[in-house]
């Protein structure tokens, strides 16, 4: 019996049909997955290939980090103050105070930093690429650069993706870097807290590996977001909603591949870290 | 002097051959064993409603669709076949003209003419500027290297999109629906653009349309697609003897609002 009539009977089986809709969910799901690697990886191919479009990557380096710039230095400085002020609450039970800077610092360059910077550009940058692209697509732009004998995906996604890679790590440093003024301002300034206790805490348990973490999370982010972006507008199809679906669908999938990939980051690179040996998770 | 490493010229008398191509999407059949020939440096003209498939044979000449079966031979050389990479210089020969003219609207004019040459050519800054004042001077347009496409009448669009599509001196032009869309003299200033570009570079051009008029003004060959399937393949001046009852409905109703 052919395998489509074995689905059809089962489809007709209403005990089986769930299992039936969860199975095509979970092919059609892994399919798009596959698609989206190949995307990614003929994307970094073409880039290390010439014609190597300098101009074109410094244009999408400058929109995705100068651009961002001030989104993410007002995200860090009140992450890191708020981030702060919860802390300090907890910690004065134990009168310990003087660790907050260690606390958040670690907190910030481990996680917040990279994931928060990912969701920010998500929301500036992918669906900016998924728009663009997908007007391009159904505007039969993107048809066009192809009957030109000038390959689509290096010339617009590649730039896009090796922007994010460089830029984003580096908005994730900047992160990093107005979180902890944010943090210092609200521990010393405001709340009081010693000011040699608080650097010094800092100093003895923040190491450059944390703020490593970090860095290497934020590069993967960055290059999950723009390939989504990039992914979903150049396969819009259906006019003004179908690039409007495209934009949603690049944010929601980037923004929850960016909670799933941190955890899996996470866990991969605690492996490499001495300190952390002794965690389970 | 471009830079075009295009696969060698056969003496076949036809630019583009079309041999025995079906084409389906999912379970809907698009193109039912197409068989067509273009002569080279004629103008041919694929006629036909809207969903008969007309675009989807022009994407396959081009080869941005790959056919289920058949053969596509341009130039002799058989398309469906070749690897990306000889695709693209196949594509060279190709110049396209898109329905909504398809120029990037990032960029300006000028820009958008100049495209395929900063691709593809080893020109100077100079020598571009100058190629493009020339080819939208061919097309009648000056002084508008400067304007964005969205600054732009749906007539001069067009002007621009074949003024890029002709950049590289292509020896086949395909126009995507030219006249769709545009009011009587626009329409007739596309006409007399296709006539121009293909007196004046003598090139091969493909006109896929369903406006009879601009056909029948136009063409050396018109072929009649319904439903797939080529029902019709005559020269020009035969079209209106045409006895397939397809046709002559076709024909018919277009006289008849005339």
């Amino acid at each position: 019996m052919s395998s489509s009539s074995t689905l059809e009977r089962l489809n007709e089986n209403p005990v089986a049909r769930p299992f039936v809709a969860i199975g095509n969910m979970a092919i059609s799901g892994l399919t798009e997955l596959g698609l989206v690697v190949q995307f990614f990886a003929s994307a970094v191919a073409l880039a290390c290939r010439p014609p190597f479009r300098v101009t074109l990557l410094l244009n999408q380096m400058e929109f995705v980090g100068v651009g961002s710039l001030f989104i993410i230095m007002l995200t860090g400085t009140f992450t890191g103050a708020v981030f702060t002020l919860q802390t300090v609450n907890g910690l004065a039970q134990f009168n310990l105070e003087s660790v907050v800077g260690t606390t958040v610092m670690i907190g910030v360059t481990r996680e917040l930093a990279p994931v928060l910077t990912a969701l920010m550009v998500t929301g500036r940058v992918a669906s900016a690429m998924a728009t663009e692209l997908g007007t391009m697509r159904v505007t039969e732009q993107i048809d066009a650069m192809e009957v030109m004998a000038v390959n689509p995906v290096q010339y617009l996604a590649s730039p896009r993706i090796v922007a994010s890679a460089i830029m984003v790590p580096c908005l994730s440093m900047l992160f990093v870097a107005v979180a902890y003024a944010g943090a210092y301002i609200m521990a010393v300034p405001v709340l009081g807290i010693d000011e040699g206790a608080y650097i010094s805490r800092i100093q003895e348990y923040v190491a450059s590996y944390d703020v490593m973490h970090g860095f290497y999370k934020s590069i993967i982010l960055g290059v999950l977001l723009a390939t989504v972006g990039c992914y979903k507008g150049y396969n819009a199809a259906g006019g003004a909603r179908g690039v409007g679906n495209a934009t949603t669908q690049a944010v929601v999938i980037s923004s929850i591949s960016v909670f799933v990939l941190d955890y899996v980051l996470s866990a991969l690179l605690m492996k490499f870290e001495p300190t952390y040996n002794a965690v389970s998770y | 002097m471009t830079d075009t490493t295009v696969v060698s010229v056969p003496d076949s008398p036809y630019a583009i051959e079309v041999k025995n191509v079906c084409k389906s999407f999912g379970p809907n059949p698009v193109l039912k064993n197409v068989n067509l020939k273009v002569r080279r440096g004629k103008t041919r003209v694929i006629l036909g409603p809207s969903g008969s498939g007309k675009t989807v044979i022009m994407k396959h000449m081009i080869g941005l669709l790959k056919p289920d079966s058949g053969n596509i031979l341009v130039d002799g050389v058989d398309i469906t076949t070749l690897p990306h990479n000889e695709l693209l210089n196949v594509r060279r020969k190709f110049g396209m003209v898109f329905q909504q003219a398809a120029l990037f609207d990032s960029m300006t004019v000028g820009e958008n003419v100049s495209f395929p040459l900063r691709e593809h050519s080893v020109l100077s800054k100079e020598a571009i500027a100058e190629k493009v004042r020339e080819k939208l001077g061919v097309v009648d347009l000056k002084n508008i290297e400067h304007k964005y496409p969205a600054e732009l009448s749906g007539g001069m669009r067009k002007r621009v999109g074949l003024a890029r599509a002709i950049v590289l001196e292509p020896s086949i032009v395909l126009y995507d629906e030219p006249t769709t869309g545009l009011d009587p003299l626009t329409t007739d200033s596309v006409d007399k653009m296709i006539l121009d570009a293909s007196k004046r570079l003598n090139v091969t051009s493909v006109v896929i349309s369903h406006d009879v008029g601009s056909a029948l003004l136009v063409a050396d060959d018109i072929a009649v697609i319904h439903e797939g399937v080529i029902v019709e393949d005559v020269p020009a001046k035969e079209i209106r003897d045409s006895t397939h009852p397809f046709v002559r409905e076709f024909l018919h109703t277009w006289f008849r609002k005339q």
